[in-house]
């Protein structure tokens, strides 16, 4: 039966009627119209579809409504805006890193908490904590660049 | 003869939309607007047609606006592939530019009183002794809505301030910030979730089918049941799954095993009858006489997955006449010619517009799910439906690249010259797309009650070809044969995968070169430039190895190593070496890779540098890792977990060299990198430790069973 669950997403509380075991993907997509988190496998193998979980990054396919209620959620929406763009996304669009752009906003949100872990990660910390991160189009290294870019420039604001 | 037929040519797709104004329009918001047929594939594409655009009319790039392409008002260019949009589109724009140019400035030289030689045009606006109009004051003067001329030149290259430079992309920030921004985002009011349920393999019927049970659950709007075609509409995309899986649940299907299975695929498929064609024959007995060593090799390619990281999907609308489509297909009104037969109802009642999906490389799923979406409305209309594939639904039912078998023998002299060459390629066709034939292409279509027949699939023909794509060796051999066996029966749905049979048969010819150098002891760079005439080949393949330090000779060390590979992609586009280093640790891992590429005139060389990387990362994972997994029944591999690709780990390292050819014609960089990738990857397994591995993909076990 579909019951009423509170979302803190974004720093902004809402509430959504859904069936408890609803993907949380499907709730920011469709009832908060969120839709940078996306879907590509709906099983965690893809990485298309990851957010930010009280500071982890999860994939949203995969976590049922009720886990996520009462939890602090961010999607790349609240990362940063066209106006005052998170140092990820400006790092991405400085090396442009992007193809298909698929992937890419899955991406920034787990390489979002690998910056908030290791203030300036070796490639080799990049690929691990994206292991997870399927991007088809290869855009690998670029991504790699504009992760360490991004890392320079929070390193540099600090 | 037909009116049209007497016409000049006109350049790229100018020739079959031939209107100004199908092209170009100066908006009320003071842009430009420009219409083009080719579409958004994560290629970057729209950014070069701007620069194009705005270079040819002078104005900044922020003033121009791609319209998306839409079978009501955008120019019909077919479809986007085989890296020809920059040929097809931009040639197009740069000559309906040049004359909308010429047609401003007289306009405003009127306007303003003074001879064309004294206006100066910069962002749009026509200055002249104080004097000022911009092309959007000047509009109601040039009438777009003429024949284009095709007379008036172009700029010089020398001339030109943006085409030739890095341009950011301009449907990026939209795609870094998580806006919406492909079909799968589409949220149109009173929208609903359509779902389908495949039948169980290609071949199965519907015998029994449990609907109302579904009808019943939450949510639920309706169950469709056309024939072998079953779908399920409800309110929430969940509800929408649930459904699909209950609807799943409750049929029964007679469904017959059809496969080969993949254990016996090649030696089934060159069972199969062939319609052979030989494509070259050139005959020097001398030469032939001359062969001292002989060697011969089969070299075999899996069928491959286009595996787009989101899944096809596709919204329509019926409103009880007409449909609406938004899809992420390559060829909107192709499409749209499909959706007449099976939708039964007049092109003139059918809109398609294109709208951004994920990658595709080639012909996915995108078609299919437009006429699934179409089928959906229907049952739900007025509601607009959107139906998402799941990952499952995908891969098992996309089309795939085809398997390949190659089969060469080549002959050396004593001096160590290639005197003989022979390459047999055995291939389906190609090309599986709609808007061909008298059927359809589309996987519902022979599906419905009242069925679809199914197109056949083609194979394109030379010079381009398909199966035989890059077949035909470009270095220069005195005497050689090559022949295309097409295999017409295709026990897997097949179709066009990025670089089509280029990839397999540069594989191929590559890894030939290779050992041909290998049995007589020759470098592999300087044994390709000995056998090359063409100075823009030999100039890649030499930039390549000044990149990567190349010694000549030089021998890997029983673990590491590197091999070089190279293609003139179709042999008429544009040229690229690939070297590439591996290390056999666990499995083979590709840690570097340097390329050098001539695509002619670059329009925007961050761009083609951003192709050619992603090229050579999905080729290492094609040739290191992936297979379509299937037994007799249907496709097994249907998730990630069955078709793994290349991971951030196994990435490696690319740097990309671009020699720029201003006065050379423009060439795509989509397709160019894929086959030297596969032949550089393979050849330096070999130099690292001296075992060929002639099966893709080049796995562990595969090595382990070489080595011996
Ligand atoms: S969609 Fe969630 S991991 Fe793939
Ligand atoms: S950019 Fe297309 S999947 Fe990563």
């Amino acid at each position: 039966m579909p019951e009423n669950y509170s979302l803190n997403v974004n720093g902004k509380s809402c509430s959504v009627q859904a069936e408890g075991d609803t993907p949380l993907l499907y709730v920011l997509r469709n009832d908060l119209k969120l839709k940078g988190a996306r879907y590509g496998c709906g099983v965690g193998q893809c990485g298309a579809c990851t957010v930010i979980m009280d500071g982890k990054d999860i994939y949203s396919c995969d976590t049922p409504l009720w886990a996520a209620a009462g939890k602090s959620i961010v999607t790349i929406e609240g990362l940063g805006t066209r106006e005052q763009p998170h140092a990820l996304q400006q790092a991405f669009i400085d090396e442009q890193a992007v193809q298909c752009g698929y992937c890419i906003t899955g991406i920034i949100m787990a390489a979002k908490t690998l910056l908030d872990r290791t203030v300036h990660p070796t490639d080799a910390e990049i690929d691990a904590a994206l292991e997870r991160h399927l991007c088809r189009c290869g855009t690998h290294n670029r991504i790699r660049r504009a992760i360490h870019r991004a890392a320079q420039a929070l390193d540099a604001s600090r | 003869m037909s009116a049209t037929a007497e016409k000049p040519a006109l350049p790229g797709s100018l020739n079959t939309n031939r209107s100004l104004d199908r092209w170009l329009r100066f908006e009320a918001d003071a842009t430009l607007g420009v219409r083009v047929g080719k579409v958004e594939l994560g290629q970057g594409i729209l950014t070069a047609l701007a620069q194009i655009a705005a270079d040819e009319l002078d104005l900044r790039l922020d003033q121009v606006r791609i319209v998306t392409a839409s079978t009501e008002a955008s120019p019909n260019e077919g479809m986007t592939s085989g890296s020809r949009s920059v040929e097809e589109s931009g040639e197009a724009l740069r000559y309906a530019c040049a004359e909308v140019r010429a047609l401003a400035l007289e306009a405003a030289a009127h306007r303003l009183g003074v001879s064309i030689e004294k206006l100066q045009l910069a962002e749009g606006v026509f200055h002249a002794g104080g004097k000022q109009a911009s092309y959007w004051d000047l509009a109601a003067e040039i009438d777009l809505a003429r024949e284009a001329s095709g007379r008036v030149s172009p700029k010089q290259a020398s001339d030109l301030a943006l085409v030739g430079r890095s341009a950011a992309r301009i449907d990026l920030p939209a795609k870094v910030f998580g806006e919406p921004s492909y079909v799968q985002d589409i949220d149109l009011p009173g929208m609903v979730h359509g779902r389908v349920v495949r039948p169980v393999n290609y071949a199965a019927t519907l015998s029994s089918v449990d609907a109302e049970a579904v009808r019943a659950l939450p949510g639920v709007i309706a169950v469709v049941r056309d024939g072998n075609f079953l779908g399920v509409v409800a309110e929430r995309e969940e509800q929408a799954i649930r459904a699909q899986a209950a609807l799943a649940k409750g049929c029964r299907w007679d469904a017959p095993r059809g496969l080969p299975g993949e254990a016996k695929i090649y030696d089934y498929l060159l069972g199969c009858p062939v319609e052979t064609a030989v494509i070259s024959d050139k005959r020097d007995a001398d030469a032939k006489s001359r062969a001292d060593v002989t060697l011969q090799a089969t070299y075999r390619k899996p069928y491959i997955a286009h595996a787009s990281i989101g899944p096809s999907c596709a919204v329509a609308r019926y409103d009880g006449d007409r449909f609406e489509i938004w899809s992420h297909s390559q060829g909107i009104f192709p499409l749209r010619g499909d959706m007449v037969k099976c939708l039964r109802v007049p092109a003139e009642r059918i809109v398609v517009h294109h709208t951004d999906g994920s990658g595709c490389y080639g012909h996915n799923g995108a078609d299919d799910v437009a006429l699934d979406a179409a089928l959906l409305a229907r049952a739900a209309s007025p509601r607009p439906v959107k139906v998402q594939w799941m990952r499952e639904e995908e891969f098992g039912w996309e089309p795939f690249g085809p398997a390949m078998v190659m089969k060469l023998s080549a002959s050396l002299d004593r001096s160590g010259a290639v005197v003989d060459w022979n390459h047999d390629v055995w291939s389906n066709p190609h090309s599986n797309r709609s808007g061909r034939g008298a059927g359809s292409t589309l996987i519902a279509a022979p599906h419905l009650a009242a069925p679809v027949p199914v197109s056949p699939p083609v194979d394109m023909p030379l010079p381009a070809g398909a199966s035989h794509r890059n077949a035909i060796p470009l270095y220069d051999f005195p005497s050689e044969h090559v022949a295309r066996h097409l295999i017409t029966d295709t026990p897997l749905r097949i179709s066009a995968l990025r670089a089509l049979g280029g990839f397999a048969n540069v594989f191929a010819i590559e890894s030939m070169m290779d050992e041909l150098a290998a049995s007589c002891g020759a470098d592999p760079v300087a044994f390709r430039l000995r056998h090359l005439k063409d100075p823009r080949a030999c100039a890649v393949i030499e930039r390549a190895a000044q990149m990567a330090g190349w010694k000549a000779g030089e021998k890997g060390d029983g673990t590491r190593g590197r091999g070089i590979g190279f293609c003139k992609y179709k042999n008429l586009g544009s040229y690229c070496a690939v070297i590439a280093e591996v290390v056999l640790e666990q499995g083979l891992r590709v840690v570097r890779a340097w390329a050098a590429v001539d695509v002619g005139r670059v329009v925007n060389p961050d761009g083609v540098v951003n192709q050619i990387e992603g090229g050579i990362v999905q080729a290492t994972s094609w040739t290191l890792k992936e297979a379509v997994r299937f037994d007799t029944d249907f496709v097994t591999s249907r998730q990630w977990a069955d078709y793994p690709i290349l991971t951030f780990g196994e990435a490696p390292h690319v740097q990309v060299s671009l020699i720029d050819r201003p006065e050379e014609p423009s060439k795509g960089a989509g397709e160019g990198a894929q086959g030297p990738t596969g032949g550089a990857i393979a050849n330096a397994l070999f130099n690292a430790i001296g075992v060929r591995v002639r099966e893709l993909p080049l796995t562990r076990e595969r090595i382990a069973t070489a080595i011996g």
